[in-house]
């Protein structure tokens, strides 16, 4: 299997994913720029963090019409595995490929601090390493991170169990004081309908080394890696 | 072309600036919304056109409507 991770003018999380699947985890791994017309042979993509065309307008908005897009969008159509951290999360909002928006943290503050949020999905390819309810520790760091999505929209999504995290304090409790931007519910992630398309505001690229703080985030790249080592077996 | 948040969404710049005319004296003030203004040129055929043009670019790129509204007014180039 192969990782792709997209490149677009103002990432800067690029280079965190690429050494994390490279470096931590030894899988192979390309990035996939801005402009090129297809994503090649990779087998999950990663749209990571930064500030992609300076965040002009809204966090994403410019970013979703790139040349890629297209090409990752057919690709999450046809089941592929794509994963938006941060700034990726907020571009596939803006693509519809997820449901709901992503805003102003409601204190107007840039938050940049490690956080824990609870796994509330865990039968995804990105999340079935974890056990359900499981706290993960990992950074934030973002100033658009308030996720909306209207009462009509959250019912159905929680109908289809689309909430992947939800930010809780160490021990997996929701409460507003570890909710870092107002997200509606304490969402810190989400996913498609059918499952394949997962974004979060956490930065599981950066909590994959002992050095960093926390290595938590490994599971997620894990829970992918094991599911393309099942299905290959298959 | 104003771009506004919806209603029903929490405007964060909105109660920062009501808060700060409230600290001001303007203690009457209530419900500030902070949105965007965006004025550009098209060529078009009528004003039809234009409108359909506007309506296509608010819808798919100046706003997300998730959580804003749009509005805007025509007005024809002196030529």
């Amino acid at each position: 299997m192969k990782f792709g991770v997209i490149v677009f003018p103002g990432s800067n999380c690029d280079l965190d994913a690429y050494h994390l699947v490279r470096d931590v985890l030894s899988e192979p791994v390309e990035y996939i720029y801005y402009n090129e017309t297809s994503i090649g042979q990779c087998d999950v993509i990663i749209l990571p963090g930064g500030f992609t065309y300076g965040d002009y307008l809204r966090s994403g908005a410019i970013a979703r019409f790139s040349p890629v897009m297209s090409a990752v969008a057919d690709f999450a159509y046809q089941g592929g595995a794509v994963l938006g951290i941060c700034n990726g999360f907020q571009v596939l909002t803006e693509a519809g490929l997820l449901p709901g928006a992503l805003y102003r943290n409601n204190h107007l503050q840039f938050r940049c601090e490690q956080v824990y949020v609870r796994v509330e999905n865990n039968s995804l390819p990105f999340t079935r390493s974890a056990s359900l309810g499981k706290v993960l520790e990992m950074p934030v760091a973002h100033g658009d991170g308030n996720y909306y999505a209207p009462p009509e929209l959250l019912q159905e999504m929680k109908a289809n169990n689309q909430v992947v995290f939800r930010y809780t304090d160490q021990n997996g409790n929701v409460t507003p004081a570890a909710n870092p931007n107002g997200s509606v519910e304490n969402i810190a992630g989400v996913c498609n309908r059918a499952g394949n398309v997962v974004g979060m505001m956490p930065h599981p690229e950066r909590a994959g080394e002992k050095l960093l703080g926390s290595r938590h985030g490994l599971i997620i790249f894990k829970s992918i890696i094991s599911y393309f080592q099942n299905r290959e077996v298959v | 072309m104003e771009i506004t948040l919806k209603k029903a969404v929490l405007d964060p710049q909105g109660v920062a600036v009501e808060n700060s005319l409230k600290a001001l004296g303007f203690d009457r003030v209530r419900q500030v919304r902070v949105g965007k203004y965006i004025e550009l040129n098209l060529e078009a055929l009528d004003r039809d056109e234009a409108a359909s043009q506007v309506e296509e670019m608010s819808r798919r790129l100046l706003s997300n409507p998730v959580i804003e509204d749009y509005s805007y007014t025509l007005q024809e180039a002196g030529v």
